[in-house]
């Protein structure tokens, strides 16, 4: 058959079209990225000083103060948060790509789950807060928050351990499974190592998913502008004086509240970094 | 000694012909073994004898049933709701499709090794003690001795001696298969069975792992699924030809790469189909 050179010129062109409209649109998102970023560095940096970590938010009006109480109480939530659903993510999801097969539960199971990763972090928050907040506790603690931010962390933490699960070749459980390995140890000790940095990626996009979430704690920790570690009182946090600073007309809040957000960002990436760097060992030596 | 059945003359398109194994050599026993997949009948009555301390290989065109068959003598279908067997197959004189076999002994007693490398994702050393360390509580040093033992059997020892805590993912293809051999040999199973283990790999690995399974038939039943009929006639003592779900022919491997008996084997083997 003929070449047609006029058909390979044409092709050539929709390749160049196309491939310029990939690069145009990852250069647009990859703009915004920098620019929030950029925002964030210019207005936070300027608000750095030691009292940040070392004072508690101060009243309105005031100068000085610092953030102490607030990154407390945020560590203090998200540690809680983060035990919860790392814990019932990676069995949910474990359960969901190892042992539920195409039973009618499993399918259930996946579907809510995925309505659950979907839904609106306020209706998380309305939820914990009739759960625990009125019923139970009587008031704002800051259990209550971790709680509603492990509500949000489980599902991320459950879709994306069943899916790298599910990306682990069928042979490598049945060569386990030859062996005579119960399923479980299969499980634990060939297809948790084998999937570790997607489920650790997972584990992360939680974290960072809930680092910023303010909703769920507005009905749940409250906020507290003393420094508190009782997990059963009201507890400050980052995202919510953040809210409270950004919006006010108090110079000192507005750059507590850069502060802040610099803060959350700069964890979140670091974070990253870090266990990026741990993840990709295992593999080849 | 194997006897041919008489009654089979070549010229029916649908003859079968199984020569029977002297009872003494008998290692595993299938006997009237059928597999669904569900509804779809993967193996239609199938019954052949795996003879003690030498290699039995299968053969036959894609989809013939030579890895369904392989999967039920150590019953991994049972993984797989909707997948069963009925029949017979005699380990030692012991039905293993029985229920309430203990699989994780069956299985210690029959390792197998996959079309694929899958080597876990652990080192070297972890890999080959794995199984080890499900049945038995060695001591550092015997641990360490029968480390050494199984990749030595599984030709593999000198590449390896020294990274042996080294991830196992880092060997060439040729070698993490040597790795997944001694991985099994390491458990002292008494059959292995080996699911096309070369197919993934190139030839001069391939003719590695072939040496390796020559070395180990004098110590092991083994049973081999492969495509490569040179392979088979090079490997194995006897061999199985299969062809939709069916054992056509079963008898001794020289015997049936120079004069099968059925038609439809000597058709395949004279690469007229398949």
């Amino acid at each position: 058959m003929a070449v047609s050179a006029s058909r390979i010129a044409s092709r050539q062109i929709a390749n160049l079209v196309f491939a310029g409209f990939c690069i145009l649109f990852t250069a647009f998102a990859l703009a915004a990225l920098a620019a929030i970023l950029w925002s964030l560095a210019s207005q936070g940096i300027g608000g750095v000083n030691l009292a940040i970590l070392t004072q508690d938010t101060p009243a309105a009006g005031s100068t000085g103060g610092g953030l102490r109480n607030a990154i407390v109480g945020s560590i203090l939530m998200g540690v809680e948060a983060m035990s919860i659903a790392i814990v019932v993510g990676v069995l949910a999801g474990t359960w969901l790509a190892e042992y539920s097969g195409q039973s009618r539960y499993g399918s259930l199971i996946r579907f809510l789950n995925d309505v659950l990763l979907s839904a609106p972090s306020i209706l998380v928050g309305l939820f914990v807060y009739q759960l625990l907040v009125e019923r139970t506790i009587g008031h704002f603690s800051g259990i209550a928050g971790g709680v509603a931010l492990a509500l949000i962390a489980a599902p991320v933490i459950t879709r994306t351990t069943e899916d790298v699960l599910n990306l682990q070749p069928t042979a490598l459980r049945e060569s386990g499974i030859a062996l005579g390995t119960p399923v479980w140890t299969v499980t634990r000790s060939i297809l948790w190592r084998a999937a570790g940095s997607g489920m650790l990626t997972g584990i992360l996009l939680a974290f960072a998913r809930i680092s910023g979430e303010t909703a769920p704690l507005l009905f749940t920790a409250l906020g507290n502008l003393n420094f508190s570690t009782d997990m059963m009182q009201p507890m400050a946090n980052l995202p919510k004086v953040i809210f409270d600073f950004a919006l006010s007309a108090d110079d000192n809040w507005r750059r507590l509240a850069w502060v802040g957000s610099l803060l959350i960002a700069a964890t979140v990436l670091a974070i990253t970094i870090i266990a990026r760097a741990f993840a990709k060992e295992p593999n080849r030596s | 000694m194997t006897t041919i059945a008489p009654e089979a003359p070549r010229v029916h398109a649908d003859d079968v012909s199984v020569a029977t194994i002297d009872s003494s050599r008998i290692k595993l026993d299938i006997q009237g073994l059928d597999f669904f997949y569900g509804k779809g009948q993967a193996l239609k009555s199938v019954s052949m004898s795996v003879a003690r301390n030498s290699v039995t290989a299968l053969i036959g065109p894609s989809g013939c049933g030579k890895s369904t068959l392989l999967r039920t003598l150590n019953r991994m279908y049972a993984l797989y709701p909707g997948q069963r067997a009925t029949g017979r197959i005699m380990l030692d004189g012991e039905d293993i499709l029985r229920n309430g076999v203990n699989l994780a002994m069956l299985r210690a007693k029959i390792g197998m090794v996959f079309q694929k490398p899958t080597p876990f994702p652990m080192s070297i050393y972890d890999n080959v003690a794995f199984g080890v360390r499900l049945y038995e509580n060695l001591s550092k040093s015997e641990l360490a001795d029968r480390i050494e033992e199984s990749l030595r059997r599984a030709a593999l020892w000198d590449e390896v001696k020294d990274k042996l805590h080294a991830s196992g993912l880092g060997l060439s293809g040729g070698q993490q298969q040597r790795l997944c051999v001694a991985r099994c040999i390491a458990v002292k199973p008494e059959i292995l069975l080996l699911d096309e283990p070369t197919s993934a790999l190139d030839p001069i690995s391939s003719a590695k792992l072939e040496e390796t399974v020559t070395q180990l038939k004098s110590d092991y039943t083994i049973v081999i699924v492969t495509h490569n009929l040179g392979q088979a006639a090079r490997l194995s003592n006897y061999t199985g030809f299969m062809y939709l779900g069916e054992l056509v022919e079963f008898g001794e491997t020289a015997g049936m790469f120079t004069k099968p008996v059925t038609k439809r084997a000597s058709d395949y083997i004279t690469g007229r189909f398949g």
